[in-house]
Order: structure tokens, then C-alpha cells, then sequence
């Protein structure tokens, strides 16, 4: 008894915190646009009894997700989303790695204050640390004042307004969710394993590739999929740091839902972009699970 | 000790109760009152005023259609408004608890009644024009003391363009301003519904887009003042605020707001009450604020706009009413055009082009 209650918890929080709003998003996604309040239809109207809800089942389709096929932007926004965050995110662990290497070999009396230290640009808004960007890679920002001013570059970068500053602000604004897994997975390896392969013969080189990279491989896939999932869907980034022609699936869905104000279709492109996720992150938890099944 | 938590519990509840009554909130645009007139509608109504800002019209009308916004007067475009009337987002004004409506000008309200027949469900706040936000002295120096600034050709011909993108142009990023300036351009209606018609604006804006530095409806104020860019299309009063800017700075910009030979589009932000506003009562008590002559002529000095309000005309300082980029005179008020909400369908054809206008995709 006990036991079904401590399962059921967990479950009780999906269900109320995923199911029940993907549920709500599904229903409007098969909806139609409506000039009403709120703008799509039909409305369940429980008042009229088992018709009521025939009525609203009746008018439910898929055509919106059909209309998604029918226009080139859809798939160009969802490609060039997966391709952003694929790249943000090979950035962000090349830039987090060292970083949580250099804290795990860290004197253990550092080791709160540097972990303190990467927590601490959460204590700021994220909407003015993504503001202050804007500042720092503008042409007369301070990034370009400082190489010109000690004569590296003649002419001001454009950097702002870019693919290049939407993908500094996903590196900066995501690295510490890829610091700490790895982070904690380093802290918790026996160091003495490193010595035994040296022991052993093996390269400092060879030991951190065979032995550390392998052991810290949750990490790292914990860091990537923080960083790839949120940033997939990131609005905020590309629209006040990326140019007009930055193509990301959160902003197709901001037009959708606020200049068309066709929530079915915006719906509709959600439930998609759901999917996409998570069907390669089952599909490779499967493998994981397969890998270690066979290597037991 | 339980009976006693459940009255305070009962009596914080009333008092929560009544404290939201005796509040009025407002959900108007950006830099778009005198501050000083809030804290005066609390001294003269008692009242506690809350007062919020957007800035696009998109998030407003999000709000509205979704519902529960907890506002009681909320501001918006004339088309917009329309739409939302049609949806069923608003009440019908108490025009018994208007006093102050007699106030207004017939001139604006025949015109807004396009929007709202019979101007039953809101009153008028400001209105303006869409045009070009010019630094002469730049722009000069670039095509040559001849530069056509008071027309579209300015920037809507490439060959202008072209040559103005090496000291920046700005466009707002609405295309319910940018296509029907478009079309009106090549001599379409430009309040036209026919996807057909309506796809003719590509040609204008697509061989320009090139030359075109930001899309985008606020940022334009500071680039004009600054001098970073020397061209903008954008809205009247916030391109007069540019000039301001520039002015106050000293720094040697100077602008000037054109509403284009070819005709401008005529907007209007219109104040309403929400079907559910929570206290309709301080809704009115806000709306016939505003309407008064003093009050709406502060506004308007404020932010240099022109206003709906025949009466506050008089209080109205000398470069608000007198300068005919805010007041423009009859000849140049006929020169004018107004645009209808588009359909669903078209509405969806209109986001596509603009996309495919931003993004080249």
C-alpha cells in the first residue's frame, strides 16, 4: 500500500504537470478558428449532456496538421531550429567541459565557491542578462570598441543580429544546466583509476579520452539534453539578438499564435515540435537500455 | 481558535474584495500618457490606479480573446478593436456615467465609427498618421538636395534605397502598416482583401528588403535621435518624439516627420472596457477622466499625438496644434487612407508575405 502511494506521487505530478496541458494543446491543435472568445471552435459545452459532447467530438480534425505540410516554412523553421541548437549545444559542451573538469580537480574548500559562482547569473533576470548582450555585441558595443580601441579589427564586427550572437546567447545563457551535470559526474569519479592507467602505461592523454570521458558520459548526455531541448524551442534569444532572417520554430509559433491568432495551427505546430523530442529521446534511451542489458 | 481563523480568513477576503474593487486598471501603450495625470485621477475619482504598458497590438488582442485580463480599460488600434468587438470582448459604454463625451470631435468620431458603429463600445485617445522619419541633412548629402522626403519613392525605390541602407533604415515591423503602404504605392486599395492584390506588395517591398537594417516598431526613436539611422517609416507622434530627442541632445540631428504625398494611412487607439473588466464602474470613471478638455490636452502635449477631443483643442500648446505633422489641415487630412481587420484566411496570406518579406523564407 505504501509503495503504490510513493509510485503514484510521481505519477500524479506528470500527469497534472505534461499530460493534462498536452492534452489541452492536442484539443485545440484539432479545433477549428473561430471570431469568438476564446478565438477557436468547437467549445465543449457539458450543459447539453452526451450531444454536447458528441457535438465537440464531431468537430474536431486533422486538417491543421495537414495545412503544416502544405507550406515550406514549417519544416525550414524546424530544421533550422534542430540545426541551432545542435550547434549551440556542441558549442556549450566544448565551453562547459573544461570548465566543469577544472572545478572537480579544484582544491575541495573552492569547490562551493566555484559552484556558487556559476550559479550565481541566475539571481539576475534572465530577460537583462540576454538585454545586456545586446550591449556588449552592438557596433558601437563595447566588444568592438575594445578590438578597436587595442587595433585588432579597423571596421566595427556585426555580430548583433546574427546567427553568431543567437548562438553566444544560447552558449551563455545555458552553460551552467551543462556545467553541473558534468560537473557531478567528474566529482564523483575515483581518481585512482586515472592513476592505475597511467600505472599501466597509458598517456595522461590516452587516460582523460579512455577513462574520464567514459565515466562522465551521463553527464555529458544529462548537459546535452538540458541545453538541445530548451534551446530547440528558445524565442527570446533569437528575437532580440538574432536578425530578421534567424528562423526558429518559437517564433513561427509567436506569429502564429499572435499575428494570425490561429491558436489551432500554433497548437498544431507544438504538438509537432513534442514529438520531434521526444521520439529521439525515447528511441535513445531504448538503445541505452539495450546497451546495458547486453552489458551485463 | 478554529471559529476565529475562519473569520480573519473571512474578513481578509472582504477586505481583498473591496481593495480590488476600488482599483481601475489600465492597460494602455508604451510612453503614451503624462504620468502626472495618473496620480491626478487618483486625487480627483479616490480611486487606486494600477497602469500597465504593451507594446503590440498582438499582445493586447492575445489577452482579450483568451480572457480573464483582469483589466478594466484596455487601448486598442481601431482595427483591431473592431475585431475584437466582433468577438465579443467588450462591453457597450454607459454613455449615462459619460458626462464628459460631448467633449469629443465629431471629425474623428465619424471616422472611427468605421470601426465601431455608433462608437458604442469605446471613445477615442489618440490618433496619427504612418509615415517617413527623415534626417534631411543625411539623406540630402546622399541623393542630393532634390530628395524626394515627402514620398514613398524615398525609400520604395530600390535605386533610393540602395544607396540610403549605407546610413540605415528603419520599417516598422506591422505589416498591417507596411503592406497597405505598399499597395497604395502602385495604386491598389490599399484597404484590399484579395490575397491577389494583396500578394502586388511583394513587388515593392521584396527588391528593398535588402537594404532594409531592422524591422522593428519602437527601436526607430532612438536610432533617428541618435543619428544612427537616417530613415524610418513609423508612427507620427513617435517620430516627433525622435525629434525631440535629437533636439534635447544638442547633437546636431535634426528630423522631420513627412506623412507621404502619395496618402497615409490614418490610425486610431481607441479605449474600451473588457466584457469581464472587474470594476466597469472605474472603467467609466477612468474614460470620462481622460475626456476631459485639461486632462486629454496634457496627454497629447505630452506625448504628441493629436487627440479625438474637440474641446481640449484650446488647452492644446502651440507646437501640438499648430504643427501640421500632428494636426494636419483639411486638404492633407482628406490625403489620408484607413484600413478593415483582415479575415482569417487573409490574415494568414498577410503573416506569410511579412515572413517571407523578414526572413526571405
Amino acid at each position: 500500500m505504501r509503495r503504490a502511494v510513493l509510485i503514484a506521487v510521481p505519477y500524479l505530478w506528470l500527469l497534472a504537470l505534461f499530460l493534462v496541458p498536452f492534452i489541452i494543446v492536442l484539443k485545440i491543435s484539432l479545433s477549428d478558428i473561430a471570431l469568438a472568445r476564446p478565438p477557436y471552435a468547437p467549445q465543449l459545452d457539458l450543459n447539453e449532456g452526451w450531444a454536447g459532447i458528441r457535438a465537440f467530438f464531431a468537430g474536431l480534425d486533422f486538417e491543421n496538421f495537414t495545412f503544416l505540410t502544405t507550406d515550406d516554412l514549417y519544416w525550414k523553421a524546424y530544421l533550422s531550429s534542430v540545426r541551432i541548437a545542435a550547434v549551440a549545444t556542441l558549442c556549450t559542451l566544448l565551453v562547459g567541459y573544461p570548465i566543469a573538469y577544472g572545478m572537480a580537480r579544484a582544491p575541495h574548500e573552492w569547490r562551493p565557491t566555484l559552484l556558487m559562482l556559476v550559479i550565481l547569473p541566475f539571481w539576475t533576470s534572465f530577460l537583462i542578462r540576454v538585454y545586456s548582450w545586446i550591449g556588449i555585441l552592438s557596433t558601437e558595443g563595447v566588444l568592438n570598441q575594445f578590438l578597436m580601441g587595442i587595433g585588432l579589427i579597423g571596421e566595427p564586427l556585426t555580430i548583433l543580429n546574427t546567427n553568431t550572437a543567437v548562438y553566444i546567447g544560447i552558449v551563455y545563457t545555458y552553460l551552467p544546466f551543462m556545467i553541473l551535470p558534468i560537473y557531478s559526474a567528474l566529482e564523483k569519479m575515483d581518481e585512482s583509476l586515472l592513476e592505475a592507467a597511467e600505472d599501466l602505461g597509458s598517456s595522461r592523454l590516452a587516460a582523460f579520452w579512455l577513462v574520464t570521458i567514459p565515466l562522465s558520459r551521463n553527464g555529458i548526455v544529462a548537459g546535452c539534453f538540458l541545453v538541445f531541448i530548451p534551446s530547440i524551442g528558445e524565442f527570446v534569444i533569437p528575437s532580440l539578438l538574432g536578425g530578421s532572417d534567424t528562423l526558429m520554430i518559437g517564433k513561427v509559433l509567436w506569429e502564429e499564435f499572435f499575428s494570425n491568432r490561429d491558436w489551432p495551427v500554433a497548437s498544431a505546430v507544438a504538438v509537432v515540435l513534442l514529438l520531434i523530442l521526444i521520439i529521439p529521446i525515447v528511441l535513445f534511451q531504448r538503445s541505452e537500455e539495450k546497451a546495458r542489458e547486453a552489458g551485463r | 481558535m478554529t471559529k476565529t481563523l475562519v473569520t480573519m480568513t473571512a474578513s481578509l477576503a472582504l477586505a481583498a474584495g473591496m481593495a480590488a474593487a476600488e482599483e481601475v486598471r489600465v492597460y494602455n501603450w508604451s510612453d503614451y500618457i503624462d504620468e502626472s495625470l495618473l496620480e491626478k485621477f487618483e486625487q480627483d475619482t479616490g480611486y487606486e490606479l494600477v497602469y500597465d504598458v504593451f507594446d503590440s497590438n498582438e499582445v493586447l488582442e492575445t489577452k482579450m480573446l483568451a480572457g480573464g485580463s483582469g483589466y478594466d480599460v484596455v487601448v486598442p488600434t481601431g482595427t483591431f478593436l473592431q475585431r475584437q468587438i466582433m468577438a465579443g470582448a467588450f462591453q457597450k459604454l454607459d454613455k449615462s456615467k459619460l458626462p464628459n463625451i460631448d467633449n469629443m470631435w465629431d471629425v474623428i468620431a465619424d471616422r472611427t465609427a468605421k470601426y465601431d458603429p455608433g462608437n458604442e463600445y469605446a471613445i477615442n485617445y489618440m490618433w496619427g498618421t504612418t509615415g517617413l522619419g527623415v534626417n534631411e541633412a543625411k539623406v540630402k548629402e546622399i541623393l542630393g538636395d532634390d530628395a524626394p522626403v515627402t514620398s514613398w519613392d524615398l525609400i520604395f525605390k530600390p535605386e533610393n534605397a540602395e544607396k540610403l541602407a549605407e546610413c540605415g533604415i528603419h520599417m516598422l515591423d506591422a505589416p498591417a502598416e507596411m503592406i497597405p503602404a505598399a499597395l497604395n504605392y502602385i495604386g491598389e486599395d490599399p484597404d484590399s482583401h484579395d490575397p491577389d492584390v494583396i500578394a502586388r506588395a511583394e513587388e515593392v517591398l521584396m527588391p528593398i528588403r535588402p537594404y532594409i537594417q531592422k524591422f522593428h516598431s519602437s527601436e526607430y526613436i532612438n536610432a533617428l535621435a541618435n543619428g544612427d539611422i537616417c530613415v524610418a517609416v513609423g508612427w507620427s507622434g513617435d517620430v516627433l518624439q525622435a525629434r525631440d530627442r535629437a533636439a534635447e541632445a544638442d547633437n546636431g540631428v535634426v528630423i522631420s516627420y513627412y506623412a507621404p504625398d502619395e496618402g497615409a494611412q490614418m490610425w486610431f487607439d481607441q479605449m474600451a472596457i473588457p466584457v469581464d473588466a472587474p470594476n466597469p464602474e472605474g472603467a467609466h470613471a477612468f474614460l470620462n477622466f481622460i475626456m476631459d478638455a485639461q486632462n486629454m490636452a496634457a496627454a497629447s502635449n505630452y506625448v504628441y499625438y493629436a487627440n479625438g477631443n474637440k474641446a481640449a483643442q484650446e488647452y492644446l500648446a502651440e507646437d501640438v496644434i499648430g504643427d501640421p505633422a500632428i494636426y494636419p489641415d483639411a486638404a492633407a487630412l482628406d490625403n489620408t487612407f484607413t484600413t478593415t481587420p483582415f479575415p482569417p484566411r487573409v490574415q494568414r496570406t498577410v503573416t506569410r508575405l511579412w515572413t517571407k518579406i523578414k526572413s526571405g523564407t
